[in-house]
């Protein structure tokens, strides 16, 4: 069970990533990675979105939508639930940690529309019908685990990033264009891990 | 017609849940708004400059409110923003006009480079090679990322060494930060002596590497009449308090790197 969990829990870090490997969040990999600070802030606030996203959708579906066969509501419910906790974590972040909030910034209201917390959401689910172990605890780890990944993306881009500023760079790729080729180069780098996870509890 | 009201129902019921919640949460931990800074920011410019010394206009503002800050911090703003937030406070406030000053004279004329510099055009970055690229590794080297830094065009790079124009000058202390060397600090915006150098080596040293640098020869403290003058860090210090400008130690000084500070027209 333990053993499952954690090769669940490393899988959406390393294989599974949810950026680098499944392309979900580039708005904010590559709007929030210029600092590691921001990049930081910015990924725990999505760590937990994802997380307590899972744990208010997962049951929605299951015990709601599913009885009442109308699982092609998914789609809406979920953005619907998600838009709502992003408000609420936004409102906390004001009040208790005003730093993060203002180093957020416009960052925070773009969680809402962040793909890759409906995408933790929708893919649990999808990989609950396809194996009947997957339930309630695997997909909150599951989520947890992604939103560590995001973190991890986020952090190693951000020093890339900031190591970036100080070189020469060419005038026609200043800017956006290199910033995408090395998030394809940390992509890249990531495609080393396949196989990893099995290799290391299988 | 269950097919069509059971969904419709079940969305709807979460949206009102969830905009109910929002509503209790955004009451319960509602943040107290500063009225009074509010007030002030729509006073100040919002230029976001910082020359005040805090984190742009808002923190400005919040710190006026809250009596921790003095009015008339504000250079971008001047005497009229001065005037307006000290009404608003009920508290006097008095402009401190003040500009920034280039503490460096080696031009070309004066100093030579060390190396052939073929990086990046950034003093920043020829700051890493070696101290620098000009002989004096306390001078202004030219590549002017002071003049990058200013928004109002009062920076000029001329001949290997940087000068700011007073008139233009709105002291938001960009260039300050910008200046790897340090070269760059405020003084007030009065008639004045200022020394022209930052050398804080040896008078030997200096007089190696730089032709108008200061030596530390204190023949200005000796000549100055008001005790204005002091040699610290083997390069003399102008105090701007006590300063008359009467010119006296601007004439003695035999590597003329003094100059007589001169307020512009319109700054008058």
């Amino acid at each position: 069970m333990i053993q499952n969990l954690v090769a669940i829990f490393l899988a959406a870090i390393l294989t599974e990533n949810y950026v680098l490997n499944q392309f979900l969040g580039i708005c904010p990999f590559l709007g929030v990675s210029k600092k590691v600070n921001t990049a930081l802030g910015m990924s725990i606030a999505v760590t937990f979105v994802m997380v307590l996203a899972t744990a208010v959708t997962w049951p929605l579906y299951t015990y709601l939508l599913v009885p009442n066969k109308l699982e092609y509501l998914e789609t809406i419910v979920f953005i619907l639930v998600i838009a709502a906790l992003v408000q609420l974590v936004e409102t906390i972040l004001k009040k208790y940690i005003p730093s993060l909030y203002n180093a957020l910034g416009v960052y925070l209201p773009l969680i809402t529309t962040n793909c890759a917390v409906l995408g933790v959401t929708m893919l649990v689910i999808e990989r609950g019908q396809a194996d009947a172990t997957f339930g309630y605890v695997e997909s909150l780890v599951n989520a947890f685990g992604a939103g560590i990944g995001f973190l991890v993306a986020m952090v190693l881009f951000a020093g890339v990033r900031e190591r970036l500023e100080l070189c020469d760079i060419p005038k026609s790729l200043r800017g956006l264009p290199i910033t995408l080729v090395a998030a394809s180069l940390v992509a890249v780098s990531f495609l080393g891990f396949q196989g990893l996870v099995d290799g290391l509890l299988g | 017609m269950n097919d069509i009201l059971l969904p419709i129902l079940i969305v709807a019921g979460i949206g009102l849940i969830a905009g109910l919640g929002l509503a209790i949460a955004s009451i319960i931990m509602a943040v107290p708004k500063d009225e009074k800074a509010e007030a002030v920011l729509e006073i100040l410019p919002g230029a976001n400059c910082g020359a005040c010394g805090y984190s742009g206009c808002a923190g400005y503002a919040k710190a006026l409110a809250a009596g921790e800050a003095k009015p008339g911090l504000c250079s971008p703003g001047g005497e009229a923003v001065a005037k307006a937030t000290s009404e608003l406070l009920g508290v006097s406030g008095d402009v401190e006009y003040k500009t920034a000053l280039v503490h460096c004279l080696g031009s070309y004329d004066f100093t030579t480079d060390k190396m052939e510099y073929d990086g990046i055009m950034s003093c920043a970055a020829a700051a890493q090679l070696a101290g620098g690229i000009t002989s004096c590794r306390f001078g202004c080297m030219g590549l002017g990322d002071c003049m990058k830094a200013c928004e109002y065009n009062a920076i000029t790079v001329c001949n290997g060494v940087a000068s700011i124009d007073p008139a233009k000058c709105k002291g938001c202390s960009k260039c300050v930060s910008a200046c790897p060397k340090g070269l760059i600090s405020f003084v007030p915006l009065k008639e004045q002596a200022v020394v022209r150098c930052n050398n804080c080596d040896k008078g030997a040293v200096t007089n190696k590497v730089c032709g108008i640098g200061c030596i530390g020869c204190t023949k200005c403290v000796r000549v100055c009449e008001f005790d204005a003058v002091k040699v610290v860090d083997s390069h003399a210090v102008v105090d701007p308090a006590k300063c008359t400008a009467c010119g006296k130690c601007v004439e003695a000084c035999p590597r003329h790197c003094i100059t007589l500070f001169k307020v512009p027209e319109q700054k008058h």
